[in-house]
């Protein structure tokens, strides 16, 4: 069991499901990533996911593009993503993820990135451009340090395509909820809740994340009606960081808790 | 096979799985129809003015001493560059595929160009996404495309150039993906691009082989990569020693330069594992050029598999060497060449005092330089 998977297993007792807020590493800066991280704690987000800027985010919008962009420019790296992870593991111990792009963990060399990550206290990785048929070696590497591998489904995912998908995911399956890259377009498709049905009906005790384009309690509202375990919110955290540089802490915290009261079936 | 060695693959995101296992599928298909294969014939005979001739380059030659060069003419193609080799082919295979909807990325703006030729010849529209420099210094091109019917999109994310086009445009792919067609512009990309680019380009290394039987050096500039893996691939396993020249810029220590092979070593952008020029961690890496063509931190991954078997040597040459090899054609036969194209001269004009008299090179001239006229003139001008 991993710290995702209890994570998970706490919340179902609860009748809960997860709230998972982003954050880019290094953007607006260092330390406002630290805030961000404690307003996200504070506000009762379950899992984290800790973005990893890389030069070419081809699955991300203007948001993450932009903060990429902004993080590499104040000469992010990976020591100083490693320190980041100690000052914030010193504060908690909620599961987070890493999120990046494959050259990145390819660059380093699988076993080493692995290695690092789960040293510094990453619990799971997300690299939206690794594709199952790629995945072999960073997948057994994973494995043997104990990293969850979460991978991504589409709506346009046939039926066998997803349970591969489901049979190599570890912690959960993230389902992407629209045709479009983060962020670029808001709200609840119907598309995407027809997804999240017939890959619910697949995923057994995988649980099931949905993220792309969710910005309101409305729109988590809906996925949770529909078996949504887990809410992955990214571009929007991000804006709300644009929106209130000089109150970052406390502005993520309101958002988050708003967000969170939306993952209790019949709040 | 998805696979040269190691490098290739498909590292793309799940919602454009789908996409490109139909453009597998389709591809596998049609390439083996004849109608299909007839019918692309009779557009690059009648449309695109295929053959090419072979051109003996008898001043240069004599000029340079040394071995005979000859210039494989794509510049001759209508377009004025081998770009439409490949989107007739792919333009042609979007269309039996009933889709409506096609977009492409540019450089230099020969592909956005040559798709817009095979767009509006084939009655279909195309969307080409452009890096906002590029833009501004192949003004010209974009013009042209839009005359053509094409709607150019700038992009003003990271170095706005080549490699930010692509970026856009596989967003714009995953975005519309159900009724969009990528019209990728090299032999790059996910499987099944890097092999489908360099099939509808081996017409050029074909070609060769039979007008002029086997040379001893075959030469082509390597952006991407796809004039050359087209002049290569059908030369591959005849005695020919194949060069491809990268874009030495202002010279590998100066940093500036698009040389992927000679300095890069293996990452994994725009959905394949192949050579990249990035950082310590995987940062990709700026690149700079005098000729836009070739300006890509990348390059196409059966490339990198010639390289490490050793079969293509890749050297490259420096922006000083493209613009005197560039004048000398110009002075010496009358044609002014692309100046992505006057990276392979530069090479025959090192090679060439190395070998006999009795010895032949073909020079791949890729295309034509009027696009270049203001590059080259601010060029002289600073220099």
């Amino acid at each position: 069991m991993s710290r995702i998977d209890d994570r998970f297993a706490d919340l179902r007792q609860q009748n809960h499901r997860a709230l998972i807020p982003y954050a880019m590493a290094g953007y607006p800066d260092y330390d406002s990533t630290l805030k961000i991280v404690r307003g996200m704690v504070k506000g009762g987000a379950d899992i984290i996911e800790l973005g990893f800027p890389f030069s070419d985010p081809l699955a991300d919008g203007p948001t993450i593009q932009n903060a990429a962009t902004t993080s590499l420019n104040i000469g992010m790296t990976l020591s100083k993503y490693y320190s980041m992870l100690d000052e914030i593991r010193d504060i908690t111990d909620i599961p987070i993820i890493c999120m990046t792009y494959s050259n990145v963990a390819y660059s380093v060399g699988y076993d080493r990135f692995i290695y690092d990550m789960q040293k510094h206290g990453i619990d799971g990785i997300i690299l939206p451009d690794m594709s199952i048929d790629e995945s072999k070696e960073y997948r057994d590497i994973s494995a043997k340090y104990g990293m969850d591998t979460i991978f991504l489904a589409s709506p346009n995912s046939t039926d066998a395509r997803c349970s591969r998908i489901i049979e190599v995911s570890d912690g959960f399956l993230y389902l992407v909820a629209v045709y479009g890259t983060t962020g670029a377009q808001m709200g609840v498709q119907r598309y995407a809740i027809d997804a999240l049905l017939r890959i619910k009906g697949m995923s057994r005790d995988l649980p099931v994340g949905v993220g792309f384009g969710i910005r309101t309690g409305e729109d988590i509202k809906l996925y949770v009606k529909n078996g949504a375990d887990a809410l992955i919110v990214g571009s929007a955290i991000l804006n709300v960081v644009r929106d209130a540089p000089h109150d970052i802490e406390t502005s993520v915290s309101r958002y988050v808790d708003t967000l969170k009261r939306e993952t209790t079936e019949g709040a | 096979m998805s696979k040269f060695g190691d490098f290739g693959g498909a590292y793309i995101p799940e919602t454009l799985v789908p996409a490109v296992e139909e453009l597998q599928q389709e591809y596998a298909r049609f390439s083996q129809e004849s109608s299909f294969r007839s019918e692309l014939e009779s557009y690059l005979k009648d449309y695109a003015g295929r053959y090419t001739p072979i051109y003996h380059a008898k001043n240069l030659s004599k000029r340079i001493g040394g071995a005979q060069i000859h210039l494989k003419r794509e510049d001759l193609c209508h377009g004025g560059a081998h770009k439409i080799n490949n989107t007739l082919g792919q333009a042609l295979l979007a269309k039996r595929m009933g889709k409506r909807r096609i977009i492409a990325e540019t450089g230099a703006g020969q592909h956005g160009v040559a798709t817009a030729m095979a767009c509006a010849a084939l009655g279909m529209k195309a969307e080409v996404y452009m890096g906002s420099k590029d833009v501004e210094r192949q003004r010209l091109n974009v013009y042209r495309m839009k005359l053509l019917g094409a709607d150019v999109i700038p992009v003003k994310a990271g170095s706005r150039t080549l490699k930010d086009a692509i970026n856009d445009a596989i967003r714009d792919w995953i975005t519309n993906v159900n009724d969009t067609y990528y019209l990728l512009g090299s032999a790059v990309g996910p499987h099944p691009y890097p092999t489908m680019v360099r099939d509808f380009q081996s017409v050029i290394g074909e070609e060769i082989l039979e007008q002029m039987g086997v040379p001893d050096v075959a030469i082509a500039c390597v952006g991407g990569g796809s004039n050359a893996i087209g002049t290569f691939h059908p030369l591959y396993n005849k005695s020919t020693k194949l060069i491809g020249v990268e874009a030495g810029g202002s010279g590998l220590d100066s940093g500036l330069h698009s040389a992927t092979l000679s300095a890069g070593r293996p990452g994994i952008l725009h959905g394949m594992l192949s050579y990249l020029l990035q950082d310590d961690t995987g940062q990709v890496l700026e690149t700079h050029s005098i000729s836009a063509g070739l300006d890509y931190p990348g390059v196409g991954p059966e490339h990198s598999y010639y390289k490490d078997s050793g079969r293509v040597t890749y050297s490259v040459a420096t922006d000083s060497e493209v613009a005197d090899a560039f004048t000398t054609l110009c002075k010496t036969e009358g044609i002014i060449p692309a100046l992505e194209s006057a990276h392979a001269l530069a090479e025959a004009i090192k090679v060439a005092p190395t070998m006999k008299a009795s010895e032949d090179i073909i020079v791949t001239l890729s295309g034509r330089g009027d696009k270049d006229m203001d590059i080259i003139r601010r060029y002289y001008e600073q220099n």
